[in-house]
């Protein structure tokens, strides 16, 4: 499979801090591409550098073949992004603000006027168009952010935090989307604070630390790497956690264990990936 | 350029869509002020005949004109750039469009353009009939259209500097504050000190006023083209400084 996306040694730094150090990257064309982190890691960094919104010190991002800081409107044409706050211009109503997308594309009328009907038909909110912004709801704002991004068929969809603050329906409704989406051909790379959220949707993980890609496989092979099965145990109050490559091994170790609480013996999830590779506490992504 | 032209139309779609939205409004906010203005100084403190002939009235009301192209221009771009840059986000979204800068520059300008040149015209329009010797001319609209293009390119790299709601206040306090009552508005700049008259050449309104009045006034007053020149070129300063902070992403 080739590289839709494809980074090498990026570097940003604010300042002092260094925010994505010598990053290399490369995103397979169609995949559904989970970036996880703690906060401040470098996620949005990285997103908002090959969105074309953040210039970078040095390095290369490759975006559909066409070098981002040679030939960006290029680029830009094949890329949507969904950022973490709606970016909806909440002066306007739901179809103004497609109209401006679609403009900003340089979509004429007739070509703008078909996808908004077709996607917002898609999306169920034909009866929403000419409402105010702030008239919808969190969820259907965010759909209406996706049918904005969406409406110029870009090949790479970018989710920033696409369900934070959303309710459990909505964010399903969501889940939903992406996967059809990402079924359709649309490439889609996905920042999320939810681990599940990536265990379930995601082709491939990257696990990103201090401006570095510290992992990156598909949930089951990082799963595998720590250890498949997880024990899990209290010591003086505090769980602590050891991973085995298979449940016999993770028997002995249990049968072995002197302690009085209660042991859980279970399959490893990316959760216990990331805190095993991060060393944060996977709270601090919530 | 066609497709230049038709991106500067894209880019200013969206803000002509939220001037139709909130004209009544936006009406209101342009020609109060210089109403205000109108009242105060052209008929509360003032009256008689000026040193170049004329009434006051007729002196203060192309001043007036000139500080209300500052007024409404700069803040009606910088306020909707920096509401949409720093709180909804979507200035975002156009940046990551593939449009060219200059053409995201001059769009983002039409709204002050368009409110300034409403506030100005409603409000010269007032000012013929109280004063009559004014002129309705060619070069004063030229004169009121670079005005305004000027303080609404001002006003948009006012927004992109600001890191938030409140360093634009410090801006405005700063920079247009001292210009609304300094620049030849109310008064012949040729009235103060030496000293500070360089320094109120220094600033865009000066010219604004200077070039206004003497369109407006053509048998009292010679046209100062060299105001006129330094239209364009603190024009040309202010588009440069907003393309490069876009270009460097320094917003």
């Amino acid at each position: 499979m080739d590289d839709i996306i494809s980074i090498e040694g990026l570097v940003k730094r604010f300042g002092d801090k260094v925010a994505v150090n010598g990053l290399d990257l490369g995103i397979r064309r169609g995949e559904l591409f989970g970036f996880l982190g703690p906060n401040g890691a470098g996620k949005t960094t990285t997103i908002r550098c090959i969105s074309t919104l953040t210039n970078f010190d040095s390095g290369s991002i490759i975006v559909n073949g066409h070098d981002l800081l040679k030939d960006p409107n290029r680029a830009k044409r094949c890329m949507g992004l969904i950022q973490q706050q709606v970016s909806l211009d909440k002066d306007l109503t739901i179809r103004e603000n497609m109209i401006s997308h679609a403009m900003y594309h340089m979509m004429g009328k007739k070509e703008r006027n078909r996808r908004i009907d077709e996607l917002s038909e898609y999306f169920g909110l034909g009866e929403y168009l000419d409402k105010p912004v702030d008239s919808l709801s969190g969820g259907w704002k965010k759909r209406a952010a996706i049918v904005c991004a969406m409406l110029h068929e870009p090949d790479i969809l970018f989710l920033d935090e696409p369900t934070s603050g959303l309710d459990i329906n909505a964010r399903r409704l969501l889940w939903d989307v992406v996967t059809n989406l990402n079924k359709s051909g649309t490439t889609i790379i996905l920042t999320t604070h939810y681990i599940e959220e990536a265990e379930a949707l995601c082709d491939r993980v990257g696990i990103i630390d201090h401006g570095r890609i510290i992992a990156l496989d598909t949930p089951e092979s990082l799963c595998d790497a720590i250890g498949s099965v997880a024990v899990e145990y209290k010591v003086d109050g505090r769980t602590s956690y050891q991973y085995f490559d298979s449940r016999d091994a993770a028997n002995t170790f249990v049968s072995e264990l002197d302690v009085d609480s209660e042991i859980l013996i279970r399959r490893t999830n990316l959760e216990d990936v990331f805190v095993k590779l991060t060393g944060s506490s996977a709270e601090v992504l919530r | 350029m066609i497709d230049f032209l038709r991106q500067v139309y894209y880019v200013a779609w969206g803000d002509i869509r939220f001037l139709r939205h909130n004209f009544l409004n936006i009406m209101i906010m342009s020609v109060m002020s210089p109403i205000l203005y109108l009242i105060a100084f052209g008929y509360g403190l003032r009256t008689g005949t000026t040193d170049i002939g004329v009434s006051y009235v007729a002196f203060v009301i192309p001043g007036i004109v000139a500080l209300s192209s500052m007024n409404s221009s700069f803040s009606s771009t910088s306020t909707r750039m920096n509401v949409q840059r720093l709180y909804y986000k979507s200035f975002d979204e156009m940046m990551m469009c593939p449009l060219s800068m200059g053409a995201i520059v001059l769009g983002k300008c039409m709204l002050g353009l368009v409110r300034g040149l409403i506030g100005c015209t409603f409000l010269y329009v007032l000012g013929i009939f109280l004063a009559p010797e004014l002129e309705f001319s060619f070069a004063f609209l030229l004169c009121m259209v670079l005005s305004c293009i000027m303080f609404s390119l001002l006003g948009m790299m006012a927004a992109l500097l600001a890191r938030s709601h409140q360093s634009m206040n410090v801006f405005n306090s700063l920079v247009v504050l001292p210009m609304t009552f300094l620049c030849g508005t109310f008064f012949s700049v040729s009235s103060l000190p030496a000293v500070f008259q360089a320094i109120l050449y220094c600033l865009p309104l000066t010219h604004s006023s200077l070039c206004l009045r003497a369109a407006a006034l053509p048998e009292y007053l010679s046209f100062p083209w060299i105001s006129f020149g330094l239209i364009f070129v603190f024009g040309a300063v202010f588009f440069c400084i907003n393309l490069y902070l876009l270009k460097k992403r320094k917003i």
